[in-house]
This record gives C-alpha cells, structure tokens and sequence, in this order.
C-alpha cells in the first residue's frame, strides 16, 4: 500500500494538487505524509495570511518559496469606525520588503486594514516584473505619487483597485504615468480619490484597453463626460458613476440614455453621488441586466428609488440609504426576486429622531419576498422579538446578519423586553450562519442562545450588550467556529476570558474595548499564553501607574506563532511570558 | 483547528477546573427546564423572571480564587458590586455622541451632510445684499417670514411685522408701507415670480432672489424686456 502510494512521481501529484484551490484543503492535503507536504508547498502559489501579526514574513517564504498571490488582513475591524488609534501599526513594508527579494514573479498583493506607503508602492512596481493585481481595501499612508510609481513601472498591470482606502491627494496627474502602450487594464477603481484626476488621460486609458471590465470612477467625475467614457468602453461589466448630476438638458440625456445602452455587458453600477432625479431614467434600459447595485450616496427619494429598483428583476445584491423607506422595500421583496443580499445604510446616524419611515417592517417584507436572501445588514431605529422571530423563520438560510438598531440599548418596541428571544430566533433557525451583529437591549440570555444555537458562527460582533461575565462565557464556550470575536462597551471583565482562555488559540482575534477587563488578567494572560499576544491599548498612560484591577480600555488579543511584535507604538503594552512587560 | 497544548500546562498553570464557570442555577433548579434555555417564543413574562435568574447566577457562580491575579481585594470587591448593580449595559445619555457608534464608515458620511444652498437676496433700495440658505427652510411660508426679517432689520422703527401671504406673496416693510414682491432668478437666467412651482423644485432652480418695490414691479424689467406687467397678480 506503502509502495503504491509513493509510486507517483512528483510531477503527477503536483497536477492533482492544482486542482485543489481552497486553503484549508491544501493545509489538509501538506499534512498526509513528509512528500505530500513538499510538494504540496512548493506548489502553493496563493497564501491568505488574515492576521499580518500572526506570522512573520520569513516564515512564510520559508515554508512557501514560490508564491505569486498574496493577501494580507492588518487591523482589527473596529479600526473602521475609529476604536483604534493612529500609529496602531498594520505596515506592510516588512512584507514588500521580504517579499521583492524571495518572490520576483509576485504577480498579486491584496492588502486590507493595512498601511502602505509610496515608498512601498514604489518598490512593489521595481520588484516584480509581471506585477498584474494590486487591491488596497481600507488601507492608508500613500498618495497618489506612489500611484504614479504604479502606472508607470507596472507593464502588466490588470487590476488597481483602491476600494475605500484613503489616499493622499496630491494630483490628478498620476493617471497620466500609464505609458502609451499599455492596454492590459481589466479592472480600476479609483471611487475613494478626492481629486480630480486627468480626464484625457482617463479616456484615452479606456479607450486603449479593449478588456476593461471594471471602472469605478470617483465622484469628481462629472456627468456629461460620462457618456464618452461608457462609449468608449461599451464591454464593461461593472461601472461606478461619478457625481450623477447635471443640469437636465435633454441632449445630454439622450447622449447618456445611448451610452448606457450601448453596454451590453453591464451588471454593476455604483457611484450616484449627488443624484438629480431626472436623470435615473437613462439607465433603465439597463435594469433588467443588473445583479448589482449600490445606491448607498444615492440621496434620492423613495418614489425614485422604486421607480429604479422595481426595474431589476435579476438583482441579486442591493445597497442602498434608508430614503428607501418601508414603502420602498415592500416594493423589493415584489420585484427582486433572485436578491441575495441587502445593506440599507442610515441617512442621518447621528440625528436623535429617525428621518424617514424605515423600520423593523422594511427587513420583514424582504425576508417574505426574497427566498433567496442570504446576507443583510440594515440600520434602523425600532425592532421587536415578533419581527426578529418572524425573519429568523422565513430565511433561515441566512448566513450573515448584522443588524444596527441606532440608539444602544434599545428594548422591543413593543413590549419594552430586551431583544433576546429575537436575537435567539436567527441563530436557532438559521444554523449556517457565519456573522452576526447584535445591536438593542440585551441580558445574557442572548448569549446562551447564541453559545447554544450558532454552532457555524465565525465572526460576532457585540456592542452596549450582556450583564455579567456569564454572556461571554457562554459565547466562548459554545461557539464551536468561533474566529473573529469583537466587543465593545459591555460589561464583561476577567472571568471568562481566563476561564476561556484556551479557546483564545482556536481563534483569529479578539477585540473587547471599555469593558471591564483588568490589566491584572492581561498580565496572567500573556505570561501563561506563549502563543496569543496579548496587547492592551491605552492612551491614557503605562497600565502600570493604576491598579492592576483598573480595567484597561481597549484590548486585542490574537494568536500568533511570530511571537510579540516589534512595531508597537507608544500606547500598545504587551505582557511576555517572562513576565516583563514589554515596550516596543 | 484544535489547539496543541498539553492538557496538563493548561491545567496546572490556570486551574480551568476550578475557573469553570457552572451553568448550573444554584437554588434555582425548582423553576424548572426553562430556567435555563428560554425557547424563543415564550411569553415575555417569562423572560423578566429569566434575567433576573442570571443575575443571581452571575453572583452565585462557581469560580475558583486560586488563578493569581494579583489585586487589591478591597479595589476587586468594588468592581464585582459595580457588576452585580450593573444588570444590563448602561447605555449612554441620549445626547452623547458615542465615539465609533453607530458604526458607520468615515466616508459613507459625508456623503449625507446637508448641503447647504446659499443665494443671494437682493432688496430694492437696498445698499447692500444679503444671503439666504434655501436649505434651511421647508416651504415658501418659511423663506417668506425669513426674507421678512430682513426686511424689518433694515428698516429704522421696529414693529411687528403684518403678514400677508393670501395668494400674492408679497411683503411688506411696516415701517414705510412699501410692498415688495419676491421674484428669483432661475437656472436658465429667467426671473420668475416666487410661489408658483413646488418647493423642492425652487429650490433647485433658484439662483439668486430679488425684492422689487410694488411700483417698479408693475412696470417691465428693464433687464429682462420679455417679463410682462402680469408677474404680479
């Protein structure tokens, strides 16, 4: 049996293992024999490396030499909404710098939640010759001079995407970098500049490169250049808008309404900043082709909006702002049959009285309407256990649902209970999912249903919820495909994170700020764990200078095989297992 | 993924055992076999007896001292009343804002700001302009008292202004009598008598407004000789 197995030459199993694309299978396959592991890495082109801190570079080259895709995750995801402070860390020039020595036919680098610089762009466009994807998502610390480097060195270059990332603008002149005989672009987006970039150099790049499929301009494209744009590029699949609006002009629209027909292709469309009404009415032709569409800067009405939608039978996932109203969303459930996913966005967060009729009853008609539905997440001010529940038995194939109820800590409308038994429905019925965010009053008791029911459950994000350290526990000791843990402003503190505390290793992080945990847990923490890092934030001064049992502010613990990192700014402590805290 | 540590490093250096937190409700097995896992659907009734179940709970539970976190007992004593008070998460006053909340991304909101439609006003009689934000107000009833104002504050003798808003839209300067007509100068450059299109749809065309004098409203726009002497009702 032995002899048989080993009777493959090298070449041969290499082929199988091609075939084999997901990385938890190839992890599988490197562990079944000495051999198998071998070949298996040094056939490993693609690595996904969620946690830029849970490994070094040098680890990951030594164990795969040839590499040609990567992808790389560096803040946690509270860093969206500001928790976590400047400076925290995230750089990925170790990586670029690791990576242009070891990997010369790097062809991909996907960064998301990380800081990159010009000086690393630019060393990224010298350092691989067939450099073809480059995706920044939610990445900072570059400008549009280390874009520049980009357009001009890269010479096989398919795809700039920049997806929200902020980026220093300091001219539109970088587009111009693109030399004259390239024509390789499949996919840009550049929705997140500020600045105008250089709309000849724009066109002229679309014009020469016959496989675009992807173009997301930014909002400082106007509307009456965006005719010649799609006319030059009538083969494109997806397409962002810039600022949607102009004066109406009849020539105009029809020069548009053209253009827009014209793509046949065309089954995205974002952008629609500053929308004028009177203009939606050009993309209509297009609207039964669309299985995409994000109409979250769109601040149009709901009238407009079901005028729209009510035209894209085949969507399949819809973004949108909360002008959509209930009235809208009934109108949905009716016309969007195939939708896979909703996001409504709030129109106005911050504002103490909600501004239009959205509520609990818009995601109802959704969950009725659309069988198909998977993914949702939806703001909203009122929500009630009997609407929860009602959701929870209609879609049970659910597999995200993050749901934000505006004002924390807000009870059923109805009943004035806390959303426990709600929250308990989804999880009970829908037992493939993976996210959750939980949003309005809630005791502990949503946490055993949740450590009972959410057996799949991967990522949990938790806010102004729970009572006791009882909540936590449950969620840890349930949660079986627990990976990413997020909390904030709840009152769990040290029990049943060290009673926990092995359960820590079996996921990719956790986040918990302004609760209760104090920084003599942390130190336990960090001294018996070798392999989590245990990092506490605190603007307000060394943890030492207050009481062990003060809480600390905010705290991110992630398991590592890379050891405590070296890049910690200022505010970031860390406990070792020597004991000594450690500074970086 | 299962983690490899050895079971009894885990163990010794922890003591999980005797950190385990129990579900078990001392005391409170007679409330039955809903004590602990509430079947969503279940009166609400139910549920308060519940919460208040893993409060008690929360108090009662069985944790080991032995785990050396070093403190200052008096200083942990506080903290854990502070929890046993605490028996839901305060949210935060109404008014507040929350750092990070609701989590919305930086650039999905400045999307929404108001915008902010400032035009100029231009009063007959006048030396100078004044500005108005369009945006600030929900209907012509409200830019009507607004403009009055204005009115009013260039006029010597403060007095209470008469409104008069019938069909006509005009305003008057109680001071002097003088009647004025709002017109406004549209997008394609037309002056076009305030009222007669929906708001919104004002708002959106207007350029800059004028207050003409009654009698010099009669009489054509020298600037705009097509204007005929019915832009006054």
């Amino acid at each position: 049996m032995q002899r048989m197995a080993c009777s493959f030459p090298d070449e041969v199993l290499e082929h199988v293992f091609s075939f084999v694309q997901c990385d938890n299978d190839r992890n599988a396959i490197s562990t079944v024999c000495k051999s198998w592991y071998k070949i298996e890495r040094w056939s490993r082109r693609r690595v996904f490396v969620g946690n830029c801190y849970a490994i070094s570079p040098d680890m990951v080259i030594r164990r795969f030499p040839d590499v040609r895709s990567i992808e790389l995750k560096g803040k946690p995801h509270f860093a969206d909404f500001n928790l976590v402070p400047d400076g925290w860390g995230g750089y990925v020039a170790p990586w670029i710098s690791a990576m242009a020595a070891a990997y010369p036919w790097l062809e991909e680098i996907r960064l998301k939640r990380m800081v990159i610089t010009d000086e690393n762009l630019e060393l990224i466009s010298k350092s691989f010759k067939n450099f073809k994807v480059l995706v920044l998502s939610s990445c900072e610390g570059f400008s549009t001079d280390g874009l520049a480097a980009i357009a001009a060195n890269c010479r096989n270059l398919r795809e700039l995407d920049l997806r929200e990332s902020e980026v220093e603008d300091l001219s539109g002149h970088w587009l111009k970098h693109f030399p004259d005989d390239y024509t390789s672009l499949v996919s840009l987006n550049i929705a997140c500049l500020g600045c105008e970039v250089s709309f000849s150099a724009l066109e002229r790049l679309v014009g020469r490169c016959p496989n675009l499929r992807t173009l997301r301009l930014n909002r400082a494209v106007p509307l009456d250049k965006l005719a010649n744009l799609l006319r030059r590029a009538p083969q494109l699949v997806e397409l962002g808008t810039g600022a949607y609006s102009s004066e109406l002009r009849p020539d105009v629209f029809s020069n548009l309404s053209g253009a827009f027909s014209g793509c046949k292709e065309l089954k995205s469309l974002s952008g629609f900043w500053d929308v004028v009404p009177g203009y939606l009415p050009a993309v209509y032709p297009i609207c039964c082709r669309l299985t995409t569409l994000n109409l979250s800067y769109a601040t149009i009405q709901s009238p407009d909006l079901i005028k729209l939608v009510g035209q894209c039978q085949n969507l399949q996932r819809l973004w949108v702002l909360d002008y959509i109203e209930d009235a809208g969303l009934d109108a949905v459930a009716a016309s969007c049959k195939d939708l896979r996913e909703l996001r409504v966005f709030p129109s106005d967060p911050y504002g103490p009285e909600p501004n239009v009729p959205l509520t609990e009853q818009g995601l109802v008609s959704i969950s009725e309407g659309c069988s198909k539905l998977q993914s949702v997440l939806y703001f909203c001010r009122q929500m009630s256990n009997a609407a929860l529940m009602t959701i929870a038995r209609n879609r049970p194939n659910m597999t995200r649902f993050r749901l934000c109820i505006i004002e924390p800590g807000t009870p059923d409308y109805l009943t004035l209970q806390p959303l426990d038994v709600g929250f308990g429905a989804i999880v009970e019925h829908c037992k493939d999912l993976q996210r959750l965010s939980l949003s309005g009053l809630l005791t502990d008791l949503v946490f055993e249903y949740i450590g009972t029911y959410a057996k799949k459950l991967e990522m949990l994000s938790v806010a102004f919820a729970g009572e006791s350290d009882l909540g936590l526990h449950h969620v840890l000791s349930g949660c079986e495909k627990l990976r990413k843990l997020e909390i904030r402003d709840c009152p769990f503190g040290d029990k049943a994170l060290l009673a926990n505390a092995a359960k820590l290793e079996t996921m990719r992080s956790l986040w918990m700020s302004s609760c209760s945990v104090t920084f003599g847990a942390c130190k336990l923490l960090g001294q018996k764990m070798p392999r989590l890092n245990v990092e506490v934030i605190d603007e307000r001064g060394t943890p030492d200078s207050r009481p062990e049992s003060c809480p600390i502010d905010k705290l991110y613990i992630y398991r590592t095989v890379a050891g405590s990192r070296f890049d910690m700014p200022g505010f970031v402590w860390t406990i070792d297992e020597d004991s000594a805290m450690r500074l970086s | 993924m299962s983690p490899d540590l050895p079971k009894s490093d885990v163990s010794s250096g922890l003591n999980f055992k005797e950190t385990e937190l129990t579900l078990g409700l001392p005391g409170e097995i007679g409330r039955g076999t809903s004590s602990l896992i509430q079947i969503p659907g279940s009166s609400s009734a139910k549920l308060t007896g519940t919460k208040r179940g893993f409060s008690q709970a929360a108090m009662d539970l069985n944790l080991g001292r032995s785990f050396s976190v070093e403190h200052d007992d008096s200083a942990c004593e506080q903290s854990e009343s502070e929890n046993e008070d605490l028996s839901v998460a305060k949210p935060p006053s109404a008014k507040a804002q929350i750092l990070g909340w609701p989590p919305v991304r930086a650039f999905r909101k400045n999307v929404i700001t108001k915008s902010c439609h400032l035009v100029k006003v231009a009063m007959d009689g006048a030396p100078y302009l004044r500005k108005v934000d369009l945006e600030m107000y929900n209907s012509y009833q409200q830019l009507l008292s607004a403009l009055e104002e204005m009115l009013i504050s260039c006029s010597t003798i403060p007095t209470h202004p008469t409104r008069n808003y019938l069909d006509e839209k005009k305003l008057m300067d109680p001071a002097s009598g003088v009647e004025y007509v709002p017109i406004y100068e549209d997008k394609d450059g037309d002056l076009m008598l305030v009222g007669d299109v929906p708001w919104k749809m004002f708002v959106e065309s207007c350029k800059r407004l004028r207050l003409i004098k009654i009698s010099e409203a009669i009489g054509p726009d020298p600037r705009t000789p097509q204007q005929s002497a019915s832009c006054t009702s």
